[in-house]
């Protein structure tokens, strides 16, 4: 492992130099720069942060700290669930959000550059505004697209339109030497070598920094109508999941949850949507789907007929949301799951594996049997559509050392289990610092000593957000 | 209980255009929706019928043919028949005219569904803003009102009307029958469920023209029986809202006042 070097005056008037007025130093440092929103998987202040404005800037930067061995780490909003951003070795942090600009759209090409500290709120509205979509739609919009691009940010929409991945045709990257260069094009298709850009969307900040991005854009659909639909218990609502895509139903996006996680984010919000109880009978889980297209007419004979299936495999009823207000009443209860949780737990967990559609109800039972074995309380819910279930391990009252003992044995379990299912260990939130050790268990040695190698081929020196994804400290 | 809801089809948008020649609204190319005071109206009668199941909720709209979306809107959430009011002589009817044409429809709908006990209406139309249309009703029908409703209860021969006033809110009773118009309550709609969407796409719409009004004075209908004339419209510039200080004690007002100024650099 590297032996870095600590930030001297000298090297902070260098930095100064290279960042003239954006270069900020011990306890002036924002103490958000330490962490992202998993504390749990440990934080650490910066010796200097710097709010870059530029491509050049960030090169400049880069040059200091390569020929110095200072220890970089890139962070957008800081809203990550893996530890991703935290400078375990302190150093420098480059923060992208002041480079939040939408420069150009092309749209004959379907096709928008932006800077990485752009929030993808922003876009998702302003792309609106031109009459596209920008489908990427991780939970968290406040995010920046740089993180969503660094992590490969799913979403609710990633059923019918993928990750953050299939939206990025080109980008300007800064590499750990100072070094600018340009990957991949605003083409369709391509077969020229390796795709660089590929590697850097989910790289976690670990092989460079993205600095510009050019992004595909869709069509923006005209009808949007999104089906509720509660049932008595998790079983029934998950084994009808498969049936959305055998009989063609393509749902835009395709959500299960359990009574209780719901209730945490209703009284997060401070208003109650969902129905509780249908005619006497006690809800226990809910399926959510959203269908998309050009004209109401054309959803509504695929709408009746998903009900029908629905109806048929036990959904207690089935409730439509066609208008902007129920629109966003039933999806803003759905977004603010981790919020809700997050608010009623002090020590918290979470694992994002991601499984075969039709091995979830298995895993999910797996899971529910497994938690019994432990202290603290387990609450979870997925995107339903493409087998990518969040599972949290909460506790108010454990002492923290027994609770990551217990969390450890916990994810380990189910991790092992997602991999016999023929899963990943992550579906969205990236492997960051918080998940390297299961990475390494589910990769193996092979895979492992390619994916460090791609990482010293960019990375010489392993200054760039050291310790995260296939490097441990 | 027999309720009759009042409904009018809306521009989704508060930032209506209009024709500067003929001074009235146009709707080309804008989504229309339920006028969303109106949908609390529906919400309030669908939560009397939801204690009192043998309640019948009728709907009521007066417009051209495309207001038959808004009433099939209200049909997927609680209604259980529903009544387009349209007729070229219709057109270009002011509150009074429009109050006028509804209350003889009222008359028309109760000659087939039987007396209403209730009327009730959102207590504005979010493209006019008048908030005259639901008292004008109750005038011509000569029944007793209640305005900004928030929430209501049945009991014995009254309701029991929660409405809003200006600071606070306050409990009124009102002997049936009566015309209540509603505001914004502490809670939304109703979903509509996925059957009743589908029974309400195929639900027969009743139309009533000036044919089938048999009391009305057409004289009273239209334009020429609207005495109000629009000289002019326009949107008026947003307000900022404003902050409301009110702190434990006048002192703690006062510095909290001295505080939001200073911050904002006035003094």
């Amino acid at each position: 492992m590297a032996n870095y070097n600590s930030v001297t005056p000298e090297i902070i008037a260098e930095l100064e130099k290279a960042a003239h007025g954006h270069v900020v130093t011990g306890a002036d440092v924002n103490p958000d720069y330490a962490k992202d929103e998993m504390p749990i998987y440990g934080s650490r202040m910066p010796d200097v942060s710097i709010d870059a404005t530029s491509t050049e800037e960030v090169s400049a930067i880069m040059k200091v700290c390569y020929e110095n061995n200072i220890p970089v780490t890139t962070r957008g909003a800081g809203t990550g669930l893996a530890g991703a951003c935290v400078p375990i070795c302190g150093g420098v942090v480059i923060c992208t959000t002041k480079m939040n600009k939408i420069l150009s759209y092309d749209l004959d090409n379907f096709a928008v550059t932006v800077q990485p500290g752009v929030l993808l709120q922003t876009l998702a509205d302003d792309a609106l505004k031109h009459g596209c979509m920008y489908p990427p739609d991780p939970g968290e919009k406040l995010a920046t697209l740089g993180g969503n691009v660094s992590t490969n940010a799913g979403g609710m929409r990633a059923v019918k339109y993928g990750a953050t991945r299939d939206y990025v045709r080109a980008m300007t990257v800064v590499l750990p030497t100072g070094e600018i260069v340009h990957f991949g094009a605003t083409v369709s298709k391509t077969s020229s070598g390796y795709s660089m850009t590929n590697l850097m969307c989910g790289s976690e900040g670990t092989l460079g920094i993205i600095t510009e991005m050019t992004l595909k854009l869709i069509p923006a659909p005209q009808a949007t109508i999104s089906l509720m639909a509660p049932f008595e218990d998790l079983a029934a609502c998950i084994s009808t999941v498969p049936k959305f895509f055998k009989r063609h139903f393509h749902p835009q996006a395709l959500e299960f949850f359990e009574k209780e996680i719901l209730v945490s984010s209703e009284e997060y919000l401070g208003k109650q949507v969902f129905p509780r109880k249908i005619e006497g009978t006690d809800v226990g889980a809910y399926l959510l789907v959203t269908f998309d297209g050009d004209t109401q007419d054309e959803l509504d004979p695929i709408v009746e007929k998903a009900a029908e299936m629905l109806l048929e495999d036990g959904a207690l009823d089935v409730f439509v949301a066609d208008t902007a207000p129920k629109l966003k009443d039933i999806w803003a209860a759905r977004s603010s799951f981790l919020d809700g949780i997050e608010e009623q737990t002090k020590l918290l967990d979470e694992c994002d594996v991601v499984v075969p559609v039709n091995a979830i109800a298995e895993y999910v039972g797996f899971v529910a049997d497994v938690k019994k074995k432990f202290d603290f309380s387990v609450k979870y819910f997925g995107h339903a559509g493409d087998g990518n279930l969040h599972i949290y391990a909460c506790s108010n009252d454990m002492d923290p050392k027994e609770f990551n003992k217990q969390v450890d044995e916990f994810m380990s379990a189910i991790y092992k289990k997602a991999m016999e299912l023929g899963g990943q260990i992550s579906g969205e939130h990236g492997i960051g610092l918080g998940k390297t050790k299961y990475l390494a268990e589910a990769l193996g040695p092979v895979n492992i000593r390619l994916q460090q190698g791609i990482k010293k081929v960019f990375d010489p020196k392993l200054i760039l957000n050291p310790g995260k994804v296939c490097y441990r400290l | 209980m027999n309720i009759l809801v009042c409904v009018k089809q809306v521009p989704d948008t508060t930032e209506i255009k209009i024709d500067p020649k003929t001074n009235t609204l146009i709707r080309d190319g804008v989504p229309s929706i339920v006028n969303p005071f109106d949908g609390y109206a529906l919400e309030a009668a669908a939560r009397i019928k939801d204690k009192n199941p043998d309640t019948k909720i009728v709907v009521m709209s007066m417009g051209p043919s495309q207001a038959e979306a808004a009433l099939r809107d209200c049909l997927a959430i609680a209604a259980d028949k529903a009544y387009l009011v349209s007729d070229r002589a219709f057109g270009g009817s002011d509150t009074l005219a429009t109050s006028y044409i509804l209350s003889s429809a009222v008359k028309k709908i109760e000659e087939l569904e039987g007396k209403f006990d209730a009327v009730f209406c959102g207590k504005q139309a979010i493209d006019g803003d008048t908030a005259q249309v639901g008292p004008e009703l109750a005038e011509h029908l000569g029944y007793p009102q209640v305005t900004y409703g928030l929430e209501v209860s049945l009991e014995d021969d009254s309701l029991h009307v929660l409405r809003e006033a200006e600071d606070g809110t306050e409990i009124i009773g009102v002997k049936l029958p009566c015309v209540v118009t509603f505001t914004k309550p502490s809670f939304d709609p109703r979903f509509p469920t996925i059957k009743r969407k589908m029974a309400a796409r195929r639900a027969k719409i009743e139309q009533l023209s000036a044919a089938d009004l048999t009391t009305i004075d057409l004289t009273r209908a239209g334009l020429k029986g609207s005495p109000t004339k629009v000289k002019k419209s326009f949107v008026p510039p947003r307000k900022e809202a404003g902050v409301v200080i009110k702190e434990a004690t006048p002192e703690d007002s006062a510095h909290k006042l001295f505080q939001t100024l200073n911050d904002a650099h006035v003094i």
